[in-house]
């Protein structure tokens, strides 16, 4: 086996730190990032020349931001890296990438899947007008162009992105309308138990709500029926609280329900997954230790199960730790299980987390027929349910394929968890029990111009 | 266990054969079950191009494309739904005068069967089709020939099915087959029993699996077609097109997407195991820009396979058991049942019924592989 032919794919928290221990066992890891920078999307780097000071784009976590960026930049000369790579197909032991409008094969002995996490998206009426943004790409925005959204921005949805960033964007200057949680303060009492394990933590988000209530930025809870008004644009947006309705005047709008695990890689190495009920999503199947259900490829990171930054550090370390075991490398002794217990904790806040900011799930359900879901394919929710009342479909794959449902450009990564829910209520079944839209190459978009010298069908026609 | 009451004809799978034999035989006043180990029309009926296609075909295949022709026609009366069925003529384009000449020899032998198609040159084809090559040295058109969307069709004939009165079972794999006392005999593995007193075997790449429980043993493998598919992209303005040779083949749907295939991919036969093939993709598409410069400039979104069987002869079967009466095999299409299927389940439809059909099928029986024990003289032949 060449040792060149480790791989990890991503550089964010958990890509760093496992590239880090390989690296630190003598081992020279292929890192595949799909940006430009190393970082991930939570310590996602400007481009090249911006002066924004780490502390200005990271707040609270600019020393582990720093620190990040730093271990990543010592690596340089003792890894592989391949930035701008999208990894677009799994296959055996192979990977298939796309750099700069070239494609070509990466063989693994060993892969760390460490592809971290997007928005978990809720479509709700005016989703589709232009202004409204995930609260992730709100986020991007600022981290990597210094740009806000709009001049009056509204946040919308739930989770700790929505307070996070509602902290950042007032940081920065921007005018904030509203911030409106899906999830009510009824939700939180039964979650303090789980969020107090982590204090600090815990201690962050009371203080960016705090912080925004004292500047007098509107900070409201269980609200219901949001609603995006508007012509060309988002003008208003509106949501019922207690009975009453209420509306207000903005530019733009960045909603977003928490985040989804980027899970299709590791369904496509062929890993086993399992329904996660507390954030209705299914994740690829792993032990403590990273390893999942096929040998010699690893998960670490929010790509596995969302629980943070922090615990991705530790995750992508503990799975580094588990191939070199596999290979028989010596490791510190007792590390792996230190790191297990750290990540112990973690696990707790985020079941909590989950408590307090529950998926607003039963709106969904209840959607009006004409809400589109699939915005690539343009499926509305009525066609979901004559597809279960006229077709007999009871299974998401079943669902696609006689919908469009997921169909398009984005896979289903945007569509398929409001999907699932409107099937599961439609056929009354749970909605573990409608299955799992399976992944299919390329995970993402690949242009059809990008050509590949290298693959031996290539060269025997030219 | 489950049982089902005696039924006049038992189908095993749910693919576009079985499920238009099941609503053909309905409408004739017979009692169906059929029996899919998945969902009706999701393995190679439901993940093939889509191309509704007569030009191209072996000729002794034609008799049952002109009849297939005819039913694709009226699937708004026959099943409620067009399916996307589209009459937009089909293209078979020549890259090189060695092509064309194969292409004039074709249309030659095709003629006969009443196949309107049209030879066109080089400058012709480009001043009709501005969006193709300039390099290419001309094609055949035939104006019948279309495409559909694949994932419709069956599942559409299936719910016509039922609607009918057709007992569908999805979600079983039948395990035991047999005749027993003038009665065939069908377990699956959930339990349930079918009684009846004819039996189809439609099960596709499973086929072979399924006759040989009768000693019917023939040489069928798996075959798997390597699909992808674009962006929507600006309307090309373009047939469903193929090429000399056969290595691709491309679509444009109504919503702008272009639907490619080309090559093979791998699998096996556990349902959900086969894979598209990343090298076949960019030969694929490498054969496609060539031929349609502006997929150049789209992206692909997903690509796919599906298992489908196939026979060394590149026929299928469709025809009496050598061993057990009463018994009707109709599978491994090689790739090329989209457009047949329909026909095939009237005439199957007709085998039992009348235990004739006027279409001619005898090229497509079994005895052709050598009858029982053959197989490994004939694998080894070819």
């Amino acid at each position: 086996m060449k040792l060149s032919d480790i791989v990890v794919v991503g550089a964010g928290p958990a890509g760093v730190r496992a590239a880090e221990a390989l690296v630190q066992a003598g081992l020279r890891p292929i890192v595949i990032d799909e940006s430009p920078r190393a970082g991930g999307q939570v310590y996602r780097q400007p481009p090249e020349g911006f002066v924004r000071s780490k502390k200005q784009l990271y707040g609270f976590e600019s020393r582990k931001a720093d620190d990040i960026h730093r271990s990543f930049e010592r690596l340089a000369g003792q890894i592989v890296h391949r930035p701008s790579t999208l990894a677009w197909n799994c296959d055996g032991r192979r990977l298939d990438l796309l750099t700069d409008g070239r494609r070509r094969s990466q063989p693994f002995s060993h892969l760390i899947l460490c592809t971290g996490a997007m928005d978990r998206v809720l479509p709700f009426p005016g989703w589709l007008l232009p202004g409204v943004y995930t609260l992730g790409a709100a986020q991007v925005a600022l981290k990597a162009q210094a740009c806000v959204l709009g001049g009056r921005v509204a946040l919308v949805g739930t989770g700790a992105l929505l307070y996070l960033l509602a902290y950042q964007y007032a940081r920065a200057g921007a005018e904030i309308a509203a911030v409106l949680d899906t999830a009510s303060s009824a939700s939180k009492p039964g979650a303090l138990i789980g969020l107090s394990r982590q204090p600090l933590t815990l201690a962050k988000g009371l203080y960016f709500i705090a912080w925004l209530r004292s500047r007098g930025i509107r900070v409201i809870d269980g609200v219901q029926d949001v609603a995006v008004a508007g012509g060309e644009r988002v003008e208003a947006l509106s949501w019922r609280r207690n009975g009453h309705e209420h509306r207000i005047a903005c530019d733009a709008v960045a909603a977003g329900f928490g985040l989804r695990a980027e899970t299709q890689l590791a369904d496509l190495a062929g890993c086993e997954f399992d329904f996660e009920p507390s954030v209705r999503q299914w994740l690829p199947r792993r032990d403590a230790t990273g390893r999942s259900s096929v040998a010699c490829v690893y998960l670490a990171g929010d790509g596995a199960s969302i629980l943070g930054a922090d615990a991705a550090e530790l995750a992508g370390r503990r799975a580094a730790l588990a191939l070199l075991e596999d290979l028989g490398e010596p490791t510190c002794d007792g590390e792996g299980q230190r790191l297990e217990r750290a990540l112990r904790p973690m696990i707790a806040f985020q079941r909590g987390m989950e408590k307090a900011f529950p998926l607003p799930s039963a709106e969904i359900r209840a959607c009006r027929d004409d809400l589109v879901i699939c915005r690539c394919e343009n499926v509305d929710a009525g066609a979901l349910r004559r597809a279960v009342r006229d077709g007999g479909v009871m299974e998401i794959n079943r669902l696609k394929a006689m919908t469009r449902v997921g169909m398009g450009r984005c896979q289903g990564r945007v569509c398929a968890g409001a999907a699932a829910e409107i099937l599961a209520c439609s056929t009354g079944k749970a909605v573990a029990d409608v299955g799992r839209l399976r992944a299919q190459p390329p995970i993402k978009p690949i242009p059809m111009a990008a050509s590949q010298p290298d693959h031996p069908a290539v060269r025997e026609r030219a | 266990m489950s049982a089902e009451p005696l039924a006049d004809v038992a189908i095993v799978g749910g693919g576009l054969v079985g499920c238009a034999a099941a609503l053909a035989l309905r409408r004739r006043g017979l009692s169906v079950v059929l029996l899919e180990q998945g969902w009706c029309g999701a393995q190679a009926s439901g993940v093939n191009h889509g191309g509704v296609r007569r030009q191209g075909r072996a000729t002794i295949q034609l008799p049952l494309a002109q009849r297939a022709h005819e039913i694709w026609q009226r699937l708004p009366e026959l099943i409620g739904d067009a399916c996307e069925y589209a009459m937009s003529g089909h293209l078979k384009l020549a890259r090189t005068d060695a092509d064309m000449a194969t292409l004039e020899a074709d249309n030659a032998r095709a003629a006969p069967f009443g196949l309107e198609l049209e030879l066109l040159g080089r400058e012709r084809l480009r001043s009709r089709y501005p969006a193709l090559s300039s390099k290419l040295a001309g094609a055949s058109f035939c104006a019948g020939d279309g495409h559909a969307n694949p994932r419709l069709v069956a599942a559409g004939f299936a719910l016509a099915a039922r609607r009918q009165g057709v007992r569908i079972h999805e979600g079983e794999t039948v395990e035991q087959a047999a005749l027993d006392g003038g009665q065939f005999l069908l377990r699956t593995r959930s339990g349930l029993q079918v009684k009846s007193r004819w039996l189809l075997n439609c099960a596709g790449a499973w086929g072979a699996s399924v006759a040989a429980q009768f000693g019917d043993h023939l040489p069928e493998y798996s075959i798997y077609p390597n699909m992808l598919v674009t962006e929507p992209i600006a309307p090309l303005d373009l047939p469903n097109l193929g090429v000399v040779g056969g290595d691709i083949y491309a679509r444009q749907v109504a919503r702008g997407n272009v639907v490619l295939g080309g090559g093979r991919g791998s699998g096996s036969l556990a349902l959900d195991a086969n894979r598209p093939d990343s090298g076949a993709i960019s030969a694929a598409i490498l054969a496609a820009c060539e031929v349609i410069p502006a997929l150049a400039d789209a992206l692909v979104i997903r690509s796919w396979t599906g298992v489908e069987g196939a026979f060394p002869d590149g026929q299928p079967v469709i025809g009496a058991s050598l061993t057990t009466p009463g018994l009707w095999h109709a599978f491994g299409f090689c790739g090329g049942g989209f457009q047949l299927a329909p026909a095939v389940g009237e005439v199957l439809c007709d085998l039992v019924t009348d235990n004739a059909t006027a279409t001619p099928i005898a090229p497509f029986g079994i005895a052709r592989f050598g009858g029982r024990g053959a197989v490994t003289d004939f694998i080894a032949h070819v």
